[in-house]
């Protein structure tokens, strides 16, 4: 029932704001040029698929795409996989709605994880050759924890493909008036079609053009709106003069620390600890480093420097995505306007009405047709469409291996031929196509969609965190210690989320303050699954029989001999790399303190 | 991507190649018949600058990367 209500709702309240689009303007309108550009699109990513499929034989092809790729692809691929619509929409129109404070996610939210990845965990994944991140549980832990985190893994991936087309369904029907079915048919179809025919290395090569697309579509954006403003000085000058005249509501947009000194002082409701420690660790760090979806495109570089590096590189960029996603939401504060002159208001999408016909989600696409003339608005359009193609085919080729390799071979056939589980991936990806077709209707729940995706963060992935670092850094955690760990972690943060659900009041002890948001209530309820699966896996493994070194040797620090890399050029080497990326990373939060 | 005949940045210059000579001829267009999209900031004749960046980008890679040409 639950679902269909918001099958319901989404469908009518797109559909309303599609006819309102309609009636207020017709910039929306696609030219014969944008929709070639569009169709350019389709077609260059379907032969793609094609052209690799003969290079998908093997397992080790289709999954791992042969282990071949660059530092630099796998790093483009890494951070392309994470940037679906979901997010380019997503966060900004949490820029517009909380101000630069959005921009946590791309920095701290991200750097510093994205960077722990390649210089300390990167080695002992890449060394035990592990398929999938459950398959480093399977080796470390045993058969237990393995199914849970791959169970638990494909039902988040499926239900993250599900909210990536919700998201990219209702722009294509907000913006242009498209059908509902028909754009997620059509760009589930292609998706489905070229990842079943190349596998990882088609994924990998079409998220590395998308990455390109997106930036060649949204980069134009920020540069003409801040042209419009007057530059970022005249931008913070027009928003000051907007907030004295009570056109904007009063708040602190345009400093990322300023404001955390409390949960009220903000309008996240969040407080300093939960943005360092709920989002900086417990979540950031779950899922740069544990989350398979991007995972996976590391393990897939030719060797380990490469694998090392290509976080590195993907850190740089991540970096830099703000500048597409955050800039414009905030730019539309300013220049955004009504037909009649006067300041548009966005609002929550549980307030759009006649007077308001616009949501915070919608400020992206909002600013393309803004500024963008044919065959520009096509390419925009693109972009969105390549973003979610993308963020989809980084779930289902993930989908695919976990299905394939964590729960279908330990569990249902062991022991076959490679060309068995290869047909089984295949099918396993169409497979994950139709579901997320189906749960697409059912990721509508809270606020704001980004709010949906930081809970089943914190459901699954925070959890995973704890007890992959015991395992990885400390030899004496044990199989039982680390089944248990996972599970009541996993427990624990559903439990949290209900408790809240249930009885509100719940939020001053989960968020540790009665102020705290939806937001802050996510962050703080990652924190406490990873410091319960940490507890957990400490306490049981202290009364059950560790594993000899030797059982142990790949996959625990102090019990693996690494590799030693051959010299390179200090401008090759990883951590040379790393170390400018913290610099920059550090720059850019005292910059905008 | 050196292991595959075709490199994936050939994909890219392609496809940059493409959108690019496409957006700059509708700029071009727009320029010389003085018809302008009714765009903000249309006066800045974005698709001009942007679709030949684009252009000029997208042969690159489409040359340096092209099959049969090692682009070490």
């Amino acid at each position: 029932m639950h679902g269909l209500d918001s099958l319901s709702m989404l469908a009518q309240g797109a559909g309303a704001k599609a006819g309102m689009f309609l009636a207020t303007a017709s910039l929306a309108k696609l030219a014969p040029l944008d929709i070639l550009v569009i169709a350019v699109y389709f077609v260059m990513v379907i032969w793609i698929g094609f052209y690799l499929k003969g290079q998908a034989n093997t397992s080790e092809e289709f999954f791992m795409a042969g282990r071949e790729m660059t530092a630099w692809i796998a790093g483009l691929s890494f951070v392309s996989a994470n940037l679906g619509s979901l997010e380019l929409m997503g966060w900004a129109g949490s820029a517009y709605q909380y101000g630069i404070l959005a921009a946590h996610w791309y920095w701290v939210g991200a750097i510093p994880a994205m960077l722990f990845l390649g210089m300390v965990m990167m080695p002992f994944y890449y060394v035990c050759k592990t398929h999938s991140v459950p398959g480093y549980l399977k080796l470390r832990y045993g058969q237990g924890a393995s199914v849970v985190s791959a169970v638990s893994f494909a039902f988040m991936t499926v239900l993250m493909s599900g909210v990536n087309m919700f998201a990219m369904a209702v722009v294509m029907k907000v913006v242009l008036g498209w059908d509902l079915n028909f754009s997620i048919i059509v760009s589930s179809l292609a998706v489905a079609l070229y990842v079943a025919l190349g596998g990882l290395r088609s994924a990998i090569f079409n998220e590395v053009l998308q990455f390109v697309l997106i930036w060649g579509g949204a980069l134009l954006v920020p540069i003409l709106g801040l042209v419009e403003a007057g530059g970022w000085s005249g931008f913070k000058a027009k928003l000051a003069a907007n907030m004295a005249a009570g056109l904007t509501p009063k708040g602190d947009y345009t400093h990322m620390w300023h404001s955390l000194g409390h949960f009220s002082n903000n309008p996240m409701g969040i407080h300093w600890t939960g943005i360092v420690f709920g989002l900086g660790f417990a979540i950031s760090f779950g899922y740069w480093t544990t989350d398979f979806l991007v995972v996976q495109r590391v393990l897939a570089a030719h060797n380990l420097r490469s694998a090392r590096m290509a976080p590195v590189i993907g850190s740089f960029f991540k970096m830099a995505v703000p500048f597409i996603v955050i800039l414009p939401g905030l730019l539309g504060l300013v220049v955004l306007h009504n037909p009649d002159g006067s300041l548009m208001h966005l609002v929550g999408e549980n307030q759009v009405s006649a007077a308001h016909p616009y949501s915070y989600n919608e400020v992206l696409p909002l600013m393309l047709v803004r500024y963008c003339a044919p065959g520009l608005l096509g390419l925009g359009v693109t972009a969105l469409i390549a973003g979610f193609m993308s963020g989809m085919a980084g779930n289902v080729s993930a989908f695919s291996a976990v299905w394939t390799y964590d729960i279908y071979q330990p569990l249902i056939k062991k022991n076959a031929r490679d060309e068995h589980y290869v047909t089984v991936g295949r099918w396993a990806t169409i497979l994950g196509v139709v579901v997320s077709i189906g749960t697409a209707y059912l990721v509508m729940n809270a606020a704001g969609i980004m709010d949906y995706v930081q809970a089943l963060f914190s459901f699954f992935i925070s959890p995973l965190l704890g007890v992959v670092l015991m395992g990885m850094f400390w030899k004496r955690a044990t199989k039982a210690g680390g089944f248990w760990g996972l599970l009541i972690g996993t427990l624990t943060s559903i439990g949290l989320w209900a408790w809240v659900k249930i009885v509100p009041s719940a939020l001053r002890y989960v968020a540790l303050s009665p102020d705290a948001k939806a937001m802050a209530e996510d962050m703080y309820r990652a924190l406490w699954s990873v410091i319960v699966s940490v507890l957990v896996t400490f306490v049981v493994s202290l009364f059950t029989e560790p594993k000899t070194l030797a059982e142990l040797n790949g996959v625990v620090y102090g019990a693996t001999k690494l590799p030693t890399e051959e010299p390179v050029p200090f401008y090759k080497n990883e951590w040379f790399w790393c170390v400018i990326a913290i610099i920059a990373f550090l720059a850019l939060n005292i910059y905008f303190w | 991507m050196h292991s595959s005949p075709i490199s994936i940045w050939f994909f890219i210059g392609l496809l940059l190649t493409i959108y690019g000579a496409l957006i700059f001829g509708y700029g071009i267009f727009d320029l010389v018949t003085g018809n302008l999209p009714h765009v903000v900031l249309a006066n800045l004749h974005a698709p001009v600058w942007w679709g030949g960046l684009m252009t000029a980008l997208g042969l690159f890679y489409l040359i340096k990367f092209r099959p049969g040409f090692d682009a070490k």
